[in-house]
């Protein structure tokens, strides 16, 4: 491919932090894909006899309070973790790419207009945000990944739209239109392609936030339910057992932290590369 | 500036008109009848119908709007459903803990984050700076409720030197403030840290160094003066963080809050309280970006705003 031969890639290459990103994310997807083989029990396999019980050599992370094995509930709530953060990313997308796109090529009233619905997404702090919405659509998993997604949009559209004003008066698009191109395909296959690098690293960073908000939303009793092993939610369930039996909320945290960590660590790099300019250190 | 200041406020119009908007359409999205979200699943049939009336939910929806801006001004959220007093009565008290709780971060968070940024960046790349960047990594990830159990582990579990839970004593603010305030701390230093390294290698740094001042003189009077600017437009963006923190760490120290009184209303359906502490919340946060834009235009006489 392309971008392996890139200068952005060897660039990316160098940087410590963000190999180490990209491993633990790897090893993120490997551990989500393979969770049935490679989790000791079932997540849902309560065991009354064995509840809330410390690391040892049978549970190599203790039981909860149900007795179900932490480890098992953590490897399958990778799984929940990394749908989260890729759905919620693909939303944010979906809706601000274009409508950024078209705000920022058009100008005029509908960038206006544009601007002002999104000054009143932003008057909104985003958690705030996503807890409205997930108010008004109902509690639940899926809701929250879809509120998370949301939230991102007004993220995008600046971005995006930031990204288009500065490129649409160079004097290929000029040329293009000269040529009678349809304005769609300018702005979808000359104009938003030389935006790609900021959406890319905003998307990588996007992830790591969707993962930490929909926690939140779990933690919160607005997102996932149980008995979902989802990190956020199983913090929340062993919260209760903190003076006996921290585990329970110890080790799912660590789970969320190292992810988000891996996500920006990634995502910090990849601003490195491809982006010399928004570099913040 | 003034000219700035009075077009700041005059595009708040159009933003304040539209969280009133969305609060008020919050209700009436719900599935179900309105009337009943209103009056709680509980009430009896002639409660709703008189919900039905006092909100006009026969009328069209413009007037609807209008009771509803009506009754705002007037400061009537509502009558909560879980408690039947005034839902204004429930929130402010509430709110104003939550104004605490959100600004003693603000204030430990601007502190050190900026006292840490300003030596890191005085010290590129020694100890001190490498252990900055790592724990402002992990603070950065870290689940802010999350990090408040550790806290809570280790200084009132284990150790027992603070409380766990609940307000009161100016001791029971370390734990919460300091949660809240670890997310913005790592921030705020990282932002410092690079916005200072920026301005140190100016020509003016340079001259004022060679002028023989001492080098304490040029780091603050001369490099964080100007690298200020930067860190000041985040702040705002933090205290929108901070209030959604709030909800959290509300939640981990039972901090009677207006963040944790929203998820409660949520969860039991009582939608006047939970559209009033939106509103409130979402007021403050406009107000203090606007705070922060004024701000902003003092600090930085080289922009010009027409």
């Amino acid at each position: 491919m392309h971008f392996f031969r890139s200068k952005a890639f060897r660039q990316l290459k160098k940087n410590r932090l963000a190999i180490a990103g990209i491993i633990f994310i790897l090893a993120l997807f490997v551990v989500a894909a393979l969770a049935p083989y490679i989790a000791p029990y079932n997540p849902y396999q309560t065991d009354f006899f064995r509840t809330l019980e410390g690391p040892s050599s049978q549970h190599l992370l203790g039981t909860d309070d149900l007795g179900r094995d932490v480890l098992s509930r953590i490897i399958h709530g990778a799984r929940i973790s990394i749908t989260i953060g890729f759905i919620s990313v693909a939303i944010g997308l979906a809706v601000g790419v274009p409508i950024g796109a078209i705000s920022g090529y058009y100008g005029g009233k509908i960038d206006i207009l544009v601007q002002r619905l999104v000054d009143i997404m932003m008057a909104f702090p985003g958690m705030l945000l996503a807890i409205i919405i997930v108010s008004v659509m109902g509690v639940g998993l899926v809701n929250a990944m879809i509120a998370v997604g949301i939230v991102s949009i007004p993220t995008y559209i600046r971005l995006v739209r930031g990204s288009v004003l500065s490129i649409k008066n160079n004097e290929f698009v000029e040329a293009a239109k000269a040529l009678g191109v349809r304005e769609s395909k300018i702005i979808f296959k000359h104009v938003l392609p030389h935006c790609l690098a900021p959406i890319i690293v905003q998307s990588s960073l996007q992830v790591g936030a969707a993962i930490l908000w929909a926690a939140g939303l779990g933690f919160l009793g607005l997102g996932a339910q149980a008995p979902i092993p989802e990190w956020g939610a199983m913090l929340s369930q062993g919260r209760g057992y903190i003076r006996t039996a921290h585990h329970v909320t110890t080790y799912p945290g660590l789970a969320i932290m190292l992810t988000v960590l891996g996500f920006n660590l990634f995502g910090d790099g990849l601003r490195d590369a491809l982006d010399p300019k928004m570099s913040r250190d | 500036m003034s000219s700035y200041i009075l077009r700041r406020m005059v595009l708040l119009i159009p933003v304040l008109i539209g969280v009133a908007i969305i609060v008020f359409s919050m209700v009436r999205l719900l599935p179900g009848d309105p009337a009943v979200a209103m009056a709680g699943v509980h009430a009896t049939p002639e409660y709703i119908a008189q919900v039905r009336a006092n909100l006009g939910l026969d009328e069209p929806i413009h007037v609807q709007f209008g009771v509803f801006i009506r009754r705002l001004i007037r400061g009537d959220l509502g009558i909560s459903t879980r408690t039947n007093r005034p839902a204004v009565v429930e929130i402010w008290p509430r709110f104003l803990n939550t104004l605490s709780l959100t600004f003693i971060s603000l204030i430990i968070a601007s502190f050190f984050g900026i006292l840490v940024g300003v030596i890191s960046a005085t010290r590129p790349y020694s100890l001190l700076d490498n252990v900055t960047m790592v724990f402002s990594l992990f603070g950065v990830a870290a689940p802010v409720f999350w990090l408040g159990l550790i806290l809570m582990l280790i200084f009132s579990v284990r150790l027992g030197w603070l409380p766990s839970s609940g307000m009161g004593t100016p001791q029971h603010f370390v734990l919460p403030a300091v949660t809240l305030a670890a997310h913005s701390t790592a921030l705020i230093a990282r932002m410092t840290r690079s916005s200072m390294l920026e301005v140190l290698n100016m020509d003016y740094i340079v001259t004022a160094r060679s002028k023989g001042l001492m080098e304490r003189v040029v780091v603050v009077k001369h490099a964080l003066r100007n690298a200020l600017i930067p860190i000041v437009t985040i702040l705002g963006l933090r205290f929108g963080m901070l209030l959604g923190g709030a909800v959290l760490t509300e939640t981990v120290f039972s901090w009677p809050g207006v963040g944790r009184l929203m998820v409660d209303s949520i969860l039991a359906r009582d939608y006047p309280v939970v559209q009033g502490s939106v509103l409130l919340l979402a007021l403050l946060f406009v107000l203090i970006n606007l705070f922060v834009d004024i701000l902003y235009a003092f600090l930085d006489p080289q922009i010009q705003y027409g």
